[in-house]
């Protein structure tokens, strides 16, 4: 078992989501930013879809009862086992007892702790992301404990790569979405010629730009929504709609980010600029 | 059969969206019914499909799409979806809905705003088939369409920060039933005591897409009934087969 000795700001457990529930309006879920969960699993040797813990913004403080191995990716946030420091994309031992422990978040806004054979928590509706209905919890708290299977001894193939963090860019790549075409040339400018800033409105459902752009009138069925899906508001606010986002939705989707930006996206928090790249 | 014309458009690198006319139909909806039977039919793995109104939203959880070629599948597929026998069982079903203004908080300012007595509203409420175009939003919520226009009234002028599980609404051309606790803006005029979304049933959601709903006013005591029957998994919904 992993025991959360202090939860932090945010930790759950996240697969690369539940798929095949979208027509009962069941969101994928999922770790926001799957590139990072793929790193770390690859290292490991384990399935690419093995639970992992997502830690936003601030760590937590945990405790492993049995030995394994570990693979920290995503945000940097001054990890250090037993008081040493941990970098990613690093294969590193644990032994029974040891404790990972997190500081200052000095880049990036996600981080993931994969280990050896993925983190066993039960599968509901085909994924072990947590995402209430679907799941009682939608995060961990103090003094839970995650369950995952011992190993005492494996030898990695590779146990340590560097890798450039791929969530260093700051512009965002789109396709064009269904109701593009509601974006007259002067909305097109003012998307494409400035740059936005990521709101207090961001979480695992969506983030929103804080500046607004020209508004509209455009009233249209409900419809599709995707995670990457950008919705332009009546009152000209750009909302990108995220792993827990509603499947379904009434403002125009006037883009849809590339699947690398969502990634992107998802190491991104208030404040923090970007720009939109039309592909 | 009327065939209708269907724009398809790129959505990201992973999904389509297919549209037919931008109207709120019954004849529509049952056009794309038969189409996703046809797709199913083809079955080619992967695919996720998504119908709210009149459009669909077509995933392919596998790779990358080429569109060009996906749209020439989506749409052979389309002329030939009559090739294709539809095995697809639509069902109406009756779901009690307890109008005392314990649930139905909003139910007798909504009967006093549409010109109506409690009684009438509840009487109108419960006397129509609402058809099932859409479940998103949240899980297990229902887009229902055919709303008697003598019931269309705005959406609250602020949410309510909380609506409990259950809660029956109105809002502009819809009714419905949130499935679970959540923030909301519409008038609430009662409370369903069955549960729209349950995870750990082999079908977590048992509407489906085409089906139709018919409220039916139960007690207090009643509502109370379905709720024990329902934590002891006996109570089943009332359903009927329209297509048989």
């Amino acid at each position: 078992m992993l025991k959360v000795l202090k939860s932090g700001f945010f930790i759950s457990i996240q697969d690369l989501g539940r798929f095949g529930y979208r027509d009962i309006g069941v969101p994928i879920s999922g770790a926001m930013d799957a590139d990072s969960v793929k790193k770390a699993n690859l290292l490991l040797e384990n399935d690419p879809n093995d639970a992992v813990l997502e830690i936003t913004m601030t760590g937590p403080t945990l405790e492993f009862q049995d030995p394994t191995y570990i693979c920290l990716t995503g945000a940097h946030l001054s990890a250090t086992l037993n008081n040493h420091p941990l970098v990613n994309y690093e294969v590193v031992k644990v032994e029974k007892g040891d404790i990972l422990s997190y500081g200052r978040l000095t880049d990036g806004f996600r981080s993931y702790l994969a280990i050896k054979g993925g983190f066993l928590t039960e599968k509901i509706m085909g994924s072990r992301s947590q995402f209430i209905p679907v799941t009682a919890t939608k995060r961990l708290k103090d003094g839970d404990e995650v369950p995952y299977k011992a190993f005492d001894s494996y030898n990695p193939m590779i146990s340590e790569v560097k890798i450039e963090e791929h969530y260093h860019h700051d512009e965002l790549m789109v396709h064009k979405g269904p109701e593009f075409d509601l974006l007259t040339d002067n909305k097109l400018n003012q998307i494409f010629d400035s740059s936005f800033s990521v709101s207090k409105e961001n979480n695992r459902m969506a983030y929103q730009m804080a500046e607004l752009i020209e508004g509209h009138s455009h009233s249209m069925l409900t419809s599709g929504t995707l995670p990457g899906t950008v919705q332009l508001t009546p009152a000209g606010r750009l909302i990108i709609l995220m792993k827990d986002g509603q499947t379904t939705g009434g403002y125009p989707r006037v883009f849809q980010l590339s699947e690398a930006s969502i990634c992107t996206l998802a190491q991104k928090k208030s404040g923090d600029k970007l720009t939109f790249k039309l592909l | 059969m009327k065939s209708y014309p269907i724009s398809i458009k790129p959505f990201g690198e992973r999904a389509v969206l297919m549209e037919w006319p931008n109207e709120v139909k019954e004849t529509i909806l049952e056009d794309i019914l038969i189409f996703m039977d046809a797709f199913k039919a083809l079955k080619i793995k992967g695919w996720e499909m998504s119908v709210a109104y009149n459009s669909v939203t077509m995933v392919y959880n596998q790779d990358h799409l080429d569109f060009e070629e996906t749209k020439t599948l989506l749409l052979e597929c389309y002329s030939n979806r009559f090739n294709t026998e539809s095995k697809r069982v639509r069902h109406l079903w009756t779901l009690p809905v307890c109008y005392d203004p314990e649930f139905g908080m909003d139910i007798a300012s909504v009967a006093d705003s549409l010109h109506l007595s409690v009684e009438e509203l509840i009487a109108q409420h419960t006397s129509h088939q609402y058809v099932v175009y859409g479940i998103g939003f949240l899980p297990g919520f229902m887009y229902l369409g055919g709303l008697p226009q003598s019931l269309e009234i705005p959406r609250r002028a602020e949410p309510r920060l909380q609506v409990a599980k259950g809660s029956v609404g109105l809002a502009g051309k819809q009714t419905g039933i949130y499935p679970q606790d959540s923030p909301g803006g519409w008038n609430i005029i009662g409370n369903c005591p069955v549960s729209l979304f349950n995870p750990s049933a082999k079908q977590p959601c048992f509407v489906k897409v085409g089906d139709k709903i018919q409220f039916e006013k139960i007690s207090k005591a009643e509502y109370k009934l379905h709720i024990i029957e329902a934590e002891v998994g006996i109570y089943q919904p009332e359903k009927t087969v329209l297509n048989a």
